[in-house]
Formats: structure tokens, C-alpha cells, sequence
């Protein structure tokens, strides 16, 4: 598990030493957000009734526009080729940078997901659920885009590509986690729509780590 | 062992250049048969539909691909698969040359279910469950097919196109029962008109042969197209100047 | 055989599905050729260039 912390621990030290990039998720998601008011009406029964998948969406684009940075900078520099060289397996270092791409993206969206989600007009109390799909989803989201971003790193302009390659693939957390919101609102039981998001949180956890090593893999020959 | 020893002579770029080169005609030839009988069969015999009356015949061509398209990806993540685990070159050609013919499939799956839906639902293009799971396909082999195109090195662009079909795979049953889960929610359980539960024979007989047809009909373009990106792939191999001499002297 | 032809009142539909079924076909039939005819004249190019 050492290959594991360590990395978690370096990329977090570098995230930090960088914190306006720590910021540039945020703002996105704040912005984006906000949009919608301001494409819709400001009345507030129009904007609940969007509010779930107003705040999963932006949340969804925020992410998957921030998972260059998990590999980019060590594409660059280099360091990723040694990593994937390196005999420790390269399952847990995928694993370690994805975390810390997750403390320092998901996790934050989903600190900041209630603030906004009252200013789109949602009701208080069901804001435990929000956070709750927010912080099974975004995992995922980091987990699958990570395979995504390894199959890209080496392009040049790789950036609308990885959006085509994974949008699918984040349908099913969209659907399961925005509905789990919408249904809280309405006063309805969840818990079917948190079991399946978790499932898809531990299937991803499992599976994606191999596939973003084979593919890093691959795209470093 | 004699089986193994047959794949492993398929698998050399020469001999399957050389048989695809004489099944192909052959297998051309019974698509047409069947696509002439399955057409007859479906739009003179079969009788109208008594609810839908002729609209209906639009399945033997709607169902058809929306089977081949889910067929072809299998085929494709199946032999990507192959290709990444027993690095064999011809079927990482296979896999990236069932791409495009698959994505045709869906896209004419989604064109001929909207032809489709237009008479009877009344919308071009209505949120159903299966409609909205093909469309999806379709961006997944948008996907695969995009990101073999974006490197230039045939190599790697094969490999990584392969490891996104293989991910791909894993989520296509995911997405459709999501997309299920998702429609039985907002619409409750549309009257899926389209599998009507018991088909009569003089409709269910076209719509297999037509099935049968489109899968020969895959494997046609398939192994067309599989040939042309083979020699494509060993231009520098004598087998090829021999192949050109023999075409032109 | 008009009465074929209008497919109860379908005629649009019917005949436009069966048209881009024909049309997507036949696309995916031509593309190889169009290709294997692009290849070979390529191939004849470099080998002429190179046997003077």
C-alpha cells in the first residue's frame, strides 16, 4: 500500500502547491450552475424542478473537464513513463492519483453541491441526499474518467475526445443519481437509486484502475 | 490440434487475404439470395399488421440492425480482446474494421425506429427505452471509432480503440438497464408494440431471414474491408508484389 | 400494383426506411472497393517509382 500513499501524498502536495488550479473546478461548477436561472425564469418552482439535474450535470462536466490534470502534468514532465515502468503494480498508482484527483475535485463539489443547490430553490431538508449521490458519483465519475484520460494523454488536443469516450460510459451515475434527487424531493424512498450508484462506485473502484493501467500501457509505448 | 493449426494458418495476413479473397463471393452471393427472399417474403407476402397495418413492415429492417449493431460490438470488443491478450495483428484489424459497419447498423436502427415511431407514437423521436440505448451505442462506437482515428500510429490506435471497445462492452448492459430503470420511471411501461408477443410465422419467417441475411451481409463488408487494411498493413511484404504482379503483369 | 405502392397510406414511411436501409448498404459495400481502388493504385505508384 505504500505505492499507494505515497502517490496520494505527492499529488495532494502538488495540488496544493498549485491552488488556483484547485479552484478552476469550483468556479466552473459555480458558473455553470448559475446559468440556468439566468437561461430559465428566476421563479423558483421552474428552477426545483431542474435543480437535481441542473447540479449532477454541472457537477458531471466539472469533473470530466478537470481529469486532464491526473495524468498531463506527468505526461509531460516525463514522470508518468517511470511510474508506469516502476515494479510497483501500476493498478495503485492509477489508484493513488485518481483519489487525489477525487479530494481535490468531487470531494469539493460535493462540500459546495448544498450552497448551491439552495439558490436553484431546494428545499432544505433533502439536502443530506444530494450530498449522499454526490459523494457516491463523483468517485465514479473520477474512476471512469480516468481510463478515459489515459487513452487521451498522448494526443495533442485531446480534450473534446475524452468527452466523446466517456459521456456514455457516465449515463447510468447520471440517471441513477439525479432521479435519487428528484425523488427525494418528491418525498419518495431512495434507497434502490443509492444501492445501484454505490454498485456502480465498487464495480468502477475494482475494474477501472486495470483498465486505465492497460491503457496507460499501451499509449506510453 | 487440427483446429488450432487451421486458426493459426487463418491468422497469417497471407492466408486470410488469400481465403477471405474466395469466400467472399460466395457469401455475397447468399446475402442477395436471402436479402431478395426476405424482402419479397416481407413486403408482398406477410400480411398487414391488424393494428398497424402496412407501417409495421418497417421491422424487417428496424429489428435486423438493431440486432446486428449489438451483435457487431460484441464481435468487435470480442476480437479487440483477442488482439490485446494474444497480440494477433488480423484481429485487432477485425475489431477496428467492424467499428464503421456496426455504427451504420445503429444508425440505421435509430433512422428506420424513428421511421417507425413517426405513425405511431406521432414524434420523430420518442425517449423510449430502446431507442434511447441505441442512440447511446451509437456515441460508444463514435467513441471507439474517433479515438482510432486520432492516432497516427496504426499500432497504438488499434490497441487503445480495442481497450475502449472492452470498456465499452462491460457498459453496454449497464447502460440499457439503466436507460430501462430510467424510462419505466418517467413514461411507465410504453405498450411495446414493436416484439408483439406472439408473431405470426408469416411475419416472424421474413424477419429471420433477414436477420440472417444482415449478419452475412456483416460478414461481406466485414472481411472486405478486413482485407484491403491487411495489405494495407504488409505493403512492404513480397507476398504483396506478388499479389500486384499477379493482378497486372 | 399503385395500391402496392401506397402501403396503406404509409407509403412515406415504408419506402424512406427502405431507402436508407438500401442507401446505408450500399455505402458499406462501396467503401471497400472505393478503398481496395485507392490502395492498389498507390501500391503500383511506389513499386513503379522504385524499379526504374
Amino acid at each position: 500500500m505504500t505505492a499507494f500513499t505515497t502517490i496520494f501524498r505527492r499529488d495532494i502536495k502538488l495540488a496544493l502547491r498549485h491552488r488556483s488550479e484547485l479552484i478552476n473546478p469550483l468556479a466552473f461548477f459555480v458558473i455553470v450552475v448559475s446559468l440556468f436561472p439566468l437561461g430559465l425564469s428566476a421563479d423558483s418552482r421552474t428552477l426545483l424542478q431542474l435543480a437535481p439535474a441542473v447540479l449532477w450535470i454541472s457537477a458531471l462536466l466539472a469533473t470530466m473537464l478537470s481529469l486532464e490534470s491526473i495524468f498531463r502534468s506527468d505526461y509531460e514532465d516525463g514522470s508518468l513513463e517511470q511510474l508506469v515502468l516502476s515494479d510497483h503494480p501500476l493498478f495503485l498508482i492509477v489508484l493513488g492519483k485518481v483519489t487525489a484527483h477525487w479530494c481535490t475535485t468531487g470531494l469539493l463539489l460535493t462540500l459546495m453541491s448544498p450552497a448551491l443547490a439552495i439558490s436553484l430553490a431546494f428545499p432544505p431538508q433533502n439536502l443530506d441526499i444530494l450530498v449522499w449521490t454526490l459523494l457516491l458519483g463523483t468517485p465514479t465519475l473520477s474512476l471512469i474518467g480516468s481510463i478515459g484520460v489515459a487513452l487521451t494523454v498522448g494526443l495533442r488536443r485531446g480534450g473534446i475526445l475524452l468527452a466523446l469516450l466517456i459521456l456514455p460510459l457516465y449515463i447510468p451515475i447520471l440517471i441513477f443519481g439525479a432521479s435519487a434527487v428528484d425523488m427525494s424531493i418528491d418525498g419518495l424512498d431512495v434507497a434502490g437509486q443509492l444501492y445501484l450508484l454505490a454498485a456502480l462506485f465498487v464495480l468502477s473502484l475494482t475494474l477501472a484502475p486495470f483498465a486505465t493501467s492497460a491503457a496507460l500501457r499501451v499509449t506510453l509505448e | 490440434m487440427r483446429l488450432f493449426r487451421f486458426f493459426h494458418r487463418f491468422a497469417s495476413p497471407r492466408e486470410f487475404f488469400r481465403i477471405a479473397g474466395s469466400m467472399i463471393p460466395w457469401l455475397a452471393a447468399t446475402t442477395l439470395l436471402l436479402l431478395l427472399i426476405g424482402l419479397y417474403l416481407g413486403l408482398f407476402v406477410a400480411p398487414p399488421d391488424y393494428q398497424q397495418g402496412e407501417s409495421y413492415r418497417i421491422m424487417f429492417i428496424h429489428v435486423p440492425s438493431a440486432w446486428m449493431s449489438l451483435f457487431v460490438y460484441m464481435v468487435m470488443a470480442g476480437t479487440a480482446a483477442i488482439g490485446l491478450i494474444w497480440r494477433i495483428k488480423l484481429a485487432h484489424v477485425i475489431a477496428m474494421s467492424s467499428a464503421p459497419i456496426g455504427a451504420s447498423f445503429t444508425f440505421l436502427a435509430l433512422v428506420t425506429g424513428s421511421l417507425w415511431g413517426k405513425p405511431m407514437w406521432g414524434a420523430w423521436w420518442v425517449w423510449d427505452a430502446r431507442l434511447t440505448s441505441e442512440l447511446i451505442l451509437l456515441f460508444l462506437y463514435l467513441g471507439v471509432m474517433a479515438l482510432y482515428a486520432a492516432f497516427e500510429e496504426r499500432r497504438t490506435a488499434q490497441r487503445a480503440a480495442g481497450i475502449l471497445a472492452i470498456v465499452g462492452v462491460i457498459n453496454v448492459p449497464i447502460i440499457h438497464y439503466s436507460v430501462m430503470w430510467w424510462n419505466t420511471l418517467h413514461q411507465g411501461p410504453t405498450v411495446t408494440k414493436f416484439d408483439a408477443p406472439s408473431i405470426h410465422p408469416s411475419m416472424l419467417a421474413p424477419l429471420l431471414i433477414m436477420s440472417v441475411a444482415f449478419m452475412l451481409f456483416y460478414a461481406v463488408v466485414l472481411l472486405m474491408r478486413a482485407r484491403w487494411e491487411v495489405l494495407d498493413q504488409e505493403q512492404r511484404s513480397n507476398w504483396v508484389d506478388d499479389y500486384l504482379e499477379q493482378l497486372s503483369p | 400494383m399503385s395500391e402496392f405502392f401506397h402501403m396503406g397510406g404509409y407509403a412515406f414511411y415504408v419506402w424512406t426506411a427502405y431507402g436508407m436501409a438500401f442507401a446505408i448498404l450500399l455505402i458499406n459495400v462501396v467503401v471497400p472497393i472505393v478503398r481496395r481502388q485507392r490502395l492498389l493504385r498507390d501500391l503500383r505508384r511506389m513499386k513503379s517509382r522504385k524499379t526504374p
